[in-house]
């Protein structure tokens, strides 16, 4: 009898896992109507999440869905059909499937070093020199004497693609770099080390770290806005098609007036 | 009726239940090789095992420097852990009074559960700065092994601790009635009996420091380069997964999945040592 007891209760739980489990394996897809997902760069996402807050705003009706990933995931996810919208903080290449870009705004890259550190301005050679290991000490750039810790992303990274692409030409990242996966990671990583260098997006600057000026051009909104900061790069949103419906919707809000209020309070720049 | 049914059945659930596992073991494993497939077809299986080059952007797939930096972490890590777990283990399976064991089991069991991220925001706020004094960035080799000692201490402490208790008392009743002192028999006597369960805690503990990704990201600085000093920054094979996954596609997708593979077989090999331990040390135990 006792065994038959320790049994029942045992029984029950084990049929259900074991149901629990199965459908796990086999996976069921669902598509609910009226939400939009987004997903893709990190650098697009505070950004994008502002927007899809000010888009519910005025259409309560509709869910947008804003996650990160990665540039590559968002071109990824959206060719493959499983999200609406993918984000891209880099220039799509040969190597990717085509889609359809809209162009949501433009963002500029600073160098970024801890308030701390007495250097205010940097040249693009300079930077270069730095950041491919042919200059190693502070001193050689008018700072302390110290060595120079250089932080960067990780490859594959849109803002590392687009800080090789407009900064460092032809030279590479030195292999001993620390890297981080995130532009939050980044600056953390930098502000916590009095000799580190890196750099960021300007939608992610704050008092924590200090942008250098390039060239004698400070990196603000401004200067990246009248083309005097020279490390500027556009931001898209993706789709597989031409956008129709309520993403077209969606994508039309954040490229108009109100949309774009939001991109310049967030500190990305304006598409006109 | 139903009694009988269930009877009857009910070797066939749990079969079905066991299988799961199975299932999904198989299931991880299948996966994971086939997305590394191309990888390994355009790269070479031994160029990417033993390449020294990771730039996956301009398709320069190596990852040997992850390898070393796993192996380099997680030997830093063996090598300081060891001792110590060993000698807690040893504290509080002969040394401590009870009240003092009561007190100390619960914490180190409670350090299992801690979630690796939480190591790895103490690793940044206290081991970087802490090894930044030392000598370049702090992201470092050794901020690395200093984080992954916290995280297998537990596993080594409570299963060396369970191997010693496991020693039967006759064999440290004759130790002391021959004379040897409370020393001497844990030294001489205790810990040669407890030896393959003290093995299974260390080679289990490895098993977890090679395969630690979040606290690794967040302290090694990873480079992918082969370290020469402690104070280098490296990346391990999961931290390289998880870094880089993100922003992956094609083949630098599939890449990162070939480094899965390699990781996979690493572990494989560590748990297969470790059953063998085990089940050697209950074979020693048998013939007693």
């Amino acid at each position: 009898m006792k065994i038959r007891k320790g049994w029942k209760w045992l029984l029950f739980p084990m049929v259900a896992a074991l149901l629990v489990a199965t459908f796990l394996l086999v996976g069921c897809s669902s598509n609910i109507t009226g939400t939009i997902t987004e997903n893709g760069s990190t650098t697009v996402q505070p950004l994008a999440e502002k927007l899809a807050g000010a888009f519910k705003a005025k259409n309560p009706d509709v869910n947008v869905v804003i996650q990160g990933g990665g540039s590559a995931v968002g071109i990824t996810s959206v060719n493959a059909g499983t999200v609406d919208i993918g984000a891209a903080s880099r220039e799509l290449t040969s190597a990717d499937p085509p889609l359809v870009k809209s162009l949501l705004a433009r963002d500029g890259i600073a160098i970024i070093v801890p308030p701390s550190n007495p250097v205010t301005n940097l040249t693009k050679d300079q930077v270069i020199a730095i950041f491919s290991g042919n200059i190693t000490n502070w001193s050689q750039v008018g700072g302390p004497n110290k060595a120079i810790d250089v932080v960067a992303r990780e490859e594959g990274s849109g803002t590392r693609t687009a800080f090789q692409d407009l900064v460092m030409g032809k030279a590479l990242i030195k292999a001993d770099a620390i890297l981080q996966s995130s532009n939050g990671a980044l600056k953390m990583a930098v502000s916590s080390d009095p000799q580190a260098v890196g750099f960021l997006s300007l939608g992610y600057l704050d008092s924590s770290v200090k942008a250098l000026a390039m060239n004698g051009v400070a990196a603000t909104e401004e200067n990246a806005k009248n083309g005097t900061y020279p490390i500027v790069r556009l931001l898209y949103f993706l789709t597989k098609t031409q956008p129709t419906g309520i993403v077209k919707d969606f994508i039309d809000f954040c490229t108009g007036p109100d949309g774009q209020k939001v991109v310049a309070e967030e500190g990305y720049i304006t598409i006109n | 009726m139903s009694r009988y049914f269930i009877d009857r059945n009910a070797k066939y659930l749990v079969l079905a239940c066991a299988s799961i596992s199975f299932i999904i073991l198989a299931a991880i494993a299948i996966f994971t090789l086939r997305e590394a497939l191309p990888a390994f077809q355009h790269v070479g299986f031994i160029q990417l095992i033993f390449g020294t080059t990771w730039r996956p952007t301009i398709g320069q797939f190596g990852i040997l420097p992850m390898i070393v930096g796993s192996i380099a972490v997680t030997l830093g890590a063996m090598i300081l852990a060891i001792p110590l777990g060993l000698g807690c283990a040893v504290l509080l399976a002969e040394v401590a009074p009870h009240r003092v064991r009561q007190l100390l089991r619960p914490a180190v069991e409670i350090l299992v559960g801690i979630p690796s991220v939480v190591y790895g925001l103490i690793g940044i706020l206290l081991i970087v700065p802490l090894v930044r004094q030392v000598g370049g960035s702090g992201y470092s080799v050794a901020a690395g092994a200093l984080v992954l000692t916290a995280m297998v201490l537990p596993t080594i402490i409570s299963i060396s601790e369970d191997s010693i208790r496991a020693v039967p008392r006759r064999y440290k009743e004759g130790a002391l009635a021959l004379g040897a002192t409370h020393w001497q028999t844990i030294w001489h006597v205790l810990i040669p009996a407890a030896r393959s369960g003290i093995t299974a805690g260390i080679i289990l503990g490895m098993g977890r420091a090679i395969g630690e990704a979040m606290a690794m990201i967040m302290v090694t600085g990873n480079a992918v380069q082969i370290p020469t000093s402690p104070l280098d920054p490296t990346r391990t094979l999961a931290g390289g997964i998880a870094v880089e996954i993100n922003y992956a596609s094609g083949l630098h997708q599939s890449a990162l999945f070939a480094i899965g593979v390699v990781l996979f077989i690493l572990i494989l090999v560590i748990n297969s040592i470790a059953i063998l331990a085990i089940r050697r040390g209950r074979r020693a135990q048998d013939v007693c």
